[in-house]
């Protein structure tokens, strides 16, 4: 693989390369008052938008606050209640059951993508269009899928018919739902994710596979053996954010099946949203997010952890 | 390293993204105290307000802002502040509204004014007094429901508008409305469903769509049928503390619905949700002969192009007469009102004869102002609607209000799952014993 093959993309770590041998000493005080003012803006987003909501929700976990009324604390009572609710546990497993599925084909595919896009293609073209379907607003992708699917008028089903299978009802049905929520939602950030992919290919240095190919290793070992091992730190981030982001399922499921049937797909995000704006136990809905925020901080706490995602074998 | 960075930090920009959209979002609310704004939901009648907001500023000088939005805004509105003056209500949730004291008590402006709550159609009003008999809407109009049918496929099945017109039901056998619903389903061969071989696993065309699973009152679904039987859905109403989702009667409904779905007449519950719980493109598609609809929807159903559409009453059930849920839309003031005597002058216009002749000249709705009604029948009739099917509930006292209570948010909730699970076959109808001792149970 020559520069020349990815000039625009590759030829970055090199010069990051140079300029660092060449670094200018700067005194690092210098630095702090216009990083802080560069920080402001997104400082004071996160403060109002993240960390003030944050803590206010933390607080209606512990009270009986319905959506207009007055929030009275009651203590852990709601947190009882979460543990003996059925619906929860339902709900979180129905979650991993998506992000099992999301997670695990997205990633797979993704990850062959980036690696088709960086030994096979340079086409910008093939790039655009790969990040295409992520540029579509997700209600209007979830919303596009579902009257395809229709069971009975919907074009895949139609295509079904024509070929001799049986038209499924991919929504409605207990067994499909999730799966083709899942799917669908792949089709939606696989390019994106593939793109991530591809970044953090570019950071592995060509020399690496020209002298894995004078040693006579093909593409699957050179796969295994260098980019794997060496993209580490890449997927380990590209992971926690899709996972986390991935088990916030809300929109397509809110505009397709609304939870059902019965509680296929009553997914967390669902539920809360559920019990805060159309049932107004706000205190209780805190309380589940309160859950939900504790269990993707500890996800991705060992996701890190495991993959040593602040280290690089590069250097 | 660098490109942990980046990544950490294209993250942190999308975050801020999605923060500074959040923070965008606008609210109607002018706050220009001269302006009353007004919050409805249903498109297909912004128009006909328009026009009644123009006479009614030119009346009374007071200026209408009209905002069509979504019914989900209407609480987010309230809880940050930027409720509208006026909204049209929701029966179901009034109640909660008037608990948590968001709308304001109409019972002193009407008595002030000396309103004849006469003019309405009886009942209308009466659903939505709170448990103090104070009034909080005034009734702007109503809805019953009746069969659409697919005029070609009923032609086909050699059924006349006349037997239409007079099918009975019973949840034993379904009686003549089953047998119609029967041979008006059509499997992949072309055989009907009261022929011998018909192919329940590969049905063409049902007789009669299901939409949803029923739960709550299930106005357009199943209410036709069980209001037949002399069920009623709870103790009293209103302000009923006792449900009577056990009973026989209701049970038997649910139990003939779900023996329809097993026949092939009906479609599954899996067909209706990947349909969007939602008939409409299915019917237009020629994939069934009848639905159930309310009223509000007639427009919608006419505008399909490749169907022409009958209309027919709902069956005459076991108690001899038909049913129907008799419901309307009312306005109501919010407290967060800036003014709250300009809000009133504009809500008891919206119920005034006045506009509500002028609404009913669009042919949408059928006015809650008994004066106004011939009007309405005339702007269906012009666009060739024989609306006499809705109309035949009032005229022969067949219709029944819906229930109401606190708690419905939630008995919905808890309604849903335990429906799907008894309509898709996972379980009995028993299954509703359980259920409704756990919605009286929220009563105590």
């Amino acid at each position: 693989m020559s520069m020349a093959a990815a000039p625009a993309l590759a030829e970055q770590p090199a010069r990051a390369q140079t300029a660092r041998k060449g670094k200018p000493t700067k005194a690092p005080k210098n630095d702090l008052k216009p990083a802080l003012l560069f920080i402001l803006p997104a400082a004071i987003g996160f403060l109002v938008f993240f960390i003030y909501p944050a803590i206010k929700g933390f607080y209606y976990s512990f009270t009986d606050f319905e959506l207009l009324g007055d929030a009275n604390w009651v203590g852990l009572e709601n947190y009882q209640t979460m543990l003996s609710d059925e619906l929860f546990w339902n709900a979180l497993w129905v979650t991993l059951e998506y992000v099992v599925i999301n997670i695990g084909v997205q990633t797979l595919v993704a990850l062959l993508l980036a690696v088709l896009m960086q030994r096979l293609t340079t086409s910008l073209l093939v790039r655009g269009v790969l990040l295409l379907p992520y540029l579509i607003a997700n209600v209007v992708v979830a919303l596009v899928w579902y009257w395809m699917c229709n069971q009975l008028i919907g074009i895949i089903n139609i295509g079904l018919e024509a070929i001799g299978v049986e038209p499924q009802a991919f929504f409605g049905s207990p067994v499909l739902s999730i799966p083709t929520i899942a799917l669908v939602n792949v089709w939606r950030y696989v390019g994106y994710t593939a793109l991530l992919i591809f970044a953090g290919l570019q950071t592995i240095p060509p020399q690496l596979y020209e002298a894995a190919a004078i040693d006579g290793a093909g593409e699957v070992k050179a796969f295994f053996k260098i980019t794997l091992p060496l993209l580490r730190p890449v997927l380990a981030m590209v992971l926690v954010v899709t996972i986390t982001g991935s088990f916030q399922i809300f929109d397509t499921v809110a505009v397709t099946t609304a939870g059902g049937p019965v509680n296929a797909t009553r997914v967390i995000y669902y539920y809360i949203y559920d019990l805060a704006f159309n049932r107004y136990h706000f205190g209780y809905a805190s309380t589940l997010t309160v859950a939900l925020f504790l269990i993707l901080a500890l996800v991705s706490f060992f996701q890190l952890k495991l993959m040593r995602a602040d280290q690089t074998d590069l250097d | 390293m660098r490109l942990n960075q980046k990544i950490t930090a294209l993250v942190g920009i999308a975050a801020l993204g999605v923060a500074n959209l959040a923070g965008c979002s606008s609210s109607s609310n002018t706050g220009d105290p001269d302006t009353i704004d007004y919050w409805l939901w249903d498109a297909n009648q912004v128009p006909q307000y328009q026009a009644c907001a123009d006479d009614f500023t030119k009346e009374t000088g007071i200026k209408v802002k009209i905002s069509q939005t979504a019914w989900n805004n209407l609480t987010t509105a309230m809880v940050s502040g930027t409720a509208p003056d006026v909204f049209t209500d929701h029966l179901n949730y009034f109640a909660d509204f008037v608990n948590k004291k968001q709308i304001v008590d109409l019972q002193p402006y009407i008595d002030r004014d000396k309103l004849d709550m006469g003019q309405y159609y009886k009942g209308l009003a009466d659903v939505w007094k709170f448990k103090d008999g104070h009034s909080y809407g005034l009734p702007k109009d109503w809805d019953t429901i009746a069969i659409i049918y697919n005029k070609k496929l009923v032609d086909e099945a050699g059924y006349s508008a006349d037997e239409m017109n007079k099918l009975t039901w019973n949840p034993t056998d379904g009686g003549t409305y089953e047998k119609a619903i029967a041979h008006l389903s059509v499997d992949k061969n072309g055989k009907r469903g009261d022929e011998a071989g018909f192919d329940k696993d590969n049905v063409a065309v049902y007789g009669l769509a299901l939409e949803d699973s029923g739960a709550g009152f299930s106005q357009e679904q199943f209410a036709p049928y069980f209001l037949t039987t002399g069920w009623t859905y709870t103790d009293k109403n209103p302000w009923g503390t006792k449900y009577n989702f056990s009973d026989k009667n209701y049970k038997d409904t649910i139990a003939w619905v779900r023996k329809m779905i097993e026949k092939g007449y009906m479609n599954t519950l899996e067909t209706a949700t990947s349909m969007g719980k939602n008939a409409l493109e299915s019917f237009g598609a020629g994939k069934f002969a009848l639905v159930t609809k309310g009223d509000w929807m007639v427009s919608s159903y006419t505008a399909l192009k490749d169907v022409e559409i009958g209309y027919a009453p709902t069956p005459i059930g076991p108690s001899g007469q038909r049913a129907s849920l008799f419901n309307g839309l009312t306005d109501a003031i919010t407290t967060s009102a800036e003014n709250p005597d300009k809000a009133w002058e504009w809500v008891k216009y919206m119920g005034s004869a006045a506009c509500q002749t002028k609404v009913a000249s669009y042919g949408v709705v059928f006015p809650a102002v008994q004066e106004a009604s011939d009007i309405s029948q005339e702007a269906w009739a012009k666009e060739g609607i024989d609306t006499s099917a809705f109309t035949v509930q009032v005229e022969d006292g067949t219709t029944h209000l819906p229930p109401i209570t606190d708690h419905y948010a939630d008995i919905l909730a808890k309604h849903q799952p335990v429906m799907d699970a008894i309509l898709s076959g996972q379980q009995s109808v028993d299954a509703l014993d359980a259920f409704n001792d756990e919605v009286n149970a929220m009563f105590k």
